[in-house]
């Protein structure tokens, strides 16, 4: 007599307290302090690019799975990851409507076309900013705001980007060298302390160290993200810039190199990304210091003065090779 | 070596993976071992072992008469004894199936009562299987057994008392004891260790007999021990069961450091699989066992302490195996248990016994809720290698969907012999099973669900592996067939 209430399925019978939606979700929550800083920082219009971005990549993500006539999988968070992402790393003085474009590649192309979560090759938030860099240069890489530090939030609302543009420490540093840097935001502590805080010119989420630390440290904690990728990005963008960077050889700026354009956010929160960074812990190593590296030779030799963007999505690729190369160490391997 | 460990009371462990499900042990390791009342019918399956099903005749005897039980049958031009056939009366303890071949192991009547015949029953894993169904004579007296001193038999005499007495394996695989304690002159062992990790979580019944039975499992181990020639044993214990560890540790005490054989007793980690022959050699001795060689070949043999307590009744009390203790637990069932029940015991006399199933059960596993197998019905029967059955309610189990590899790697940190569940659940989902050969599953695989378990995409990973092996037996078929 077989009951039909009854469940029957291979083994395992329980599973662990965990799912992707609940890492997903956390992810998100990690995310939401450097949002809630940014509307302080540049304003309000910070939380309306990062809600159309979200919206769009949210819906974006719906209308394609549908199209495709995959079961519609918005809730698992992860298109709220890449639409806050997005927003993270797009200027805060570009028109509202900026992120839609950069959603539709991120989502559409980037990832649903490429067979949905965990199949997509490059970090989709990054593919959403190089494609605006790409069609939208002169917004994507002008429209910086001067911190605001008072608290008149809705300051920058509705005026026009020429008027207010400024530029950020790195495109200084880029153009003008060090002595500009110190002279337009004054002495390197005070530097320091506006980029630990976030009170400085750049990109949406990006500004502040110590907001994105916490949420990075959280994860490591909750042993979502391990210590090897942000450790070998930040260490090897710090040290190949203190060889590199400066006039002559070992005289570089390695705080100011890691404190700024976007590398924190990059090694916490793009870099980390499961579906485009290795398993191992060999191969997460050598992804981040890959990053670390690429970074440092575009900021040095190339034309952007950031560059962790593209280095994340040049070492993206390389993913699959290096979880070939690097297995993990068999249990029978340690026999005599 | 022994006198290593044997100096630090320290918990060790394996170095590699491992998960830590809630144990709930709590429910039942403290509840003695009960004996179920006989139920009025059991169903003894001809294949409970690793081997070839039992047959159900013996070569004809003629030194001795045979008993009213057993009856003649003729077999195409040999004279074969029939062991027994339709309503014939056996009494508990009767040989009713014989090991057939090359490894198998004996089959006993579990009660005393009436053959009803050859049906198929439920397995728990086989789905139909045929069985040998008897019904209860409740006249019947209850077979006595009386304890001789083993130390007067020979070598062989104590290999064939465990044949005898059909004893496979307890740890989950069944495999025949006697085969397993009967190896070859050239093989070297040194170390016999004896599993009583149960690092299952609910499972309580190595724990009982460890605790009610430390002296037979000390006995038992002895034999062992003379069977093979060797004089240390090393008794794994997860830490959690300090009464277990207490227990032995007492008897060995009690023995003295004069005896022949030397034993420790070394408290594990609580780390699922530590019961697991590959982790427990590795967290006692810290040898690895190469992949897909026995673990002979490091000169060690595992044995189950369970099966370690049968083999002495099998050889003191020359008590065929043909009842064992289970745990009856989870938090579907009115009353949890340790039972003592004959083999081939219906669930549904358990679930009667114990006071009926809860309205919220979801699932019946038979075995661990790791690595047992979930039944649909309360006519399956226990088996000799049924180590416990659990009615699990919605909230003990996980019955979500699952989603896409999230390439998280938990599973990777999870699997305890460092294998690759992620990428082999992919290629079995893109119809690529075939090509997982390279991953080492054939070999090193044993199915733990560590990695499942881990998983929070709550992928299958364990079915996608099994799903592996089978087009990788397929391939090596077909392959074999074009030579």
């Amino acid at each position: 007599m077989t009951r039909t209430d009854l469940i029957v399925s291979v083994s395992p019978h329980i599973r662990q307290n965990m799912t992707t939606t609940a890492i997903m979700w956390t992810v998100v929550a990690c995310l939401i302090p450097p949002l809630i800083l940014s509307i302080f920082i540049f304003g309000f219009q910070t939380l309306i690019i990062a809600l159309i971005s979200v919206a769009s990549c949210v819906g974006a993500e719906a209308i394609s799975q549908k199209l495709l006539k995959r079961p519609v999988q918005i809730r698992d968070g992860s298109a709220v990851i890449t639409g806050l992402l997005l927003a993270y790393v797009i200027p805060p003085g570009v028109p509202v409507w900026m992120p839609i474009p950069g959603a539709i590649m991120s989502i559409c192309v980037t990832k649903v076309i490429m067979g949905g979560l965990g199949f997509n090759i490059f970090n989709p938030a990054l593919i959403g900013r190089a494609f605006l860099v790409a069609t939208y240069p002169v917004a994507m890489t002008t429209a910086w705001l001067v911190p605001i530090r008072d608290a008149s939030i809705f300051r920058y609302m509705g005026s026009s980007v020429d008027a207010i543009s400024s530029a950020t420490p790195l495109m200084v540093l880029k153009h003008d060298g060090m002595a500009a840097v110190i002279e337009k935001f004054g002495s390197l502590s005070t530097l320091y302390s506006d980029f630990f805080f976030g009170f400085r010119p750049g990109c949406i989420g990006e500004t502040s160290v110590i907001v994105i630390l916490i949420g990075g440290v959280y994860l490591m904690y909750r042993r979502f993200i391990t210590w090897h990728i942000p450790v070998s990005v930040i260490g090897s963008i710090g040290l190949l810039t203190w060889v590199f960077g400066g006039e002559t050889l070992l005289n570089g700026n390695p705080l100011l190199a890691v404190l700024s354009g976007g590398v924190m956010l990059g090694a916490f929160f793009m870099a980390t990304d499961y579906v485009t960074s290795p398993n191992q812990k060999t191969g997460k190593l050598i992804f981040g210091a890959g990053v670390g590296a690429l970074t440092v030779l575009i900021r040095l030799k190339g034309g952007y003065p950031e560059g962790i963007c593209y280095a994340i999505l040049l070492m993206n690729p390389l993913t699959p090779a290096l979880d070939q190369w690097f297995r993990p160490k068999r249990f029978s391997a340690g026999a005599k | 070596m022994v006198a290593e460990i044997t100096a630090g009371n320290t918990v060790t462990t394996f170095p590699k993976g491992g998960v830590h499900p809630e144990g709930n042990k709590h429910l039942t390791d403290d509840l003695p071992i009960e004996r179920l009342p006989s139920p009025q019918k059991v169903c003894l399956f001809l294949k409970q072992h690793v081997g070839d099903p039992c047959r159900l005749a013996i070569k004809k005897r003629t030194d001795k008469q045979p008993s009213d039980a057993l009856l003649f049958g003729r077999h195409s031009g040999r004279i074969y004894q029939q062991l027994v056939v339709k309503k014939d009366r056996v009494m508990e303890g009767d040989l009713i199936g014989c090991i057939p071949g090359a490894l198998g192991a004996n089959l006993h009547a579990s009660i005393s009562g009436y053959v009803q015949g050859i049906a198929d029953g439920l397995h728990p894993l086989m789905g139909k299987s045929p069985a040998v169904v008897i019904t209860i004579d409740p006249e019947a007296k209850p077979t006595s057994y009386s304890p001789v001193d083993w130390r007067r038999f020979s070598r062989q005499d104590l290999l064939n008392r465990i044949r005898n007495a059909g004893i496979v394996g307890l740890g989950g695989a069944g495999f025949p004891a006697h085969a397993k304690l009967d190896v070859k002159p050239d093989v070297h062992l040194d170390t016999l260790i004896l599993n009583g990790a149960e690092c299952e979580p609910y499972l309580t019944c190595d724990h009982r007999i460890m605790v009610e039975h430390a002296s037979d499992v000390i006995e038992g181990a002895k034999i062992i021990l003379r069977i093979l020639g060797i004089q240390d044993c090393i008794i794994g214990i997860e830490n959690n069961k300090p009464k277990a560890i207490e227990a032995l540790r007492k008897i060995i005490d009690q023995n003295g450091t004069a005896s022949e054989f030397k034993f420790v007793v070394k408290p594990l980690a609580v780390k699922y699989p530590q019961g697991s022959a590959d982790q427990i050699i590795k967290s006692v001795t810290g040898r690895i066992r190469p992949s897909g060689k026995r673990s002979s070949s490091i000169s060690v043999m595992v044995q189950n302490v369970y099966t370690t307590k049968t083999i002495h009744d099998a050889v003191v009390l020359e008590k065929p195996f043909y009842e064992r203790v289970i745990t009856v637990s989870g938090r579907g069932i009115a009353k949890q248990a340790n039972l003592l029940v004959p083999i081939g015991t219906q669930l549904s006399d358990i679930v009667t016994y114990l006071g009926g199933t809860s309205a919220d059960l979801a699932k019946i596993v038979v075995g661990g809720p790791m690595m047992g197998y979930a039944v649909s019905s309360l006519d399956v029967p226990i088996t000799k290698t049924t180590s416990g059955v659990l009615f699990l309610t919605h909230d003990e189990i996980d019955a979500q969907t699952y989603g896409p590899c999230i390439r998280c790697g938990f599973c990777l940190d999870a699997c305890p012999m460092g294998l690759e569940p992620n990428q082999i659940s992919i290629y079995v989902e893109a119809g690529r099973g075939v090509e997982t050969a390279p991953f080492g599953l054939v070999d090193d695989c044993f199915e733990c669900g560590s990695c499942a378990y881990a998983c929070p995409a709550k992928r299958p990973l364990v079915q996608f592996i099994r799903l592996a092996k089978i087009r990788i037996r397929e391939a090596e078929k077909k392959k074999e067939k074009q030579k």
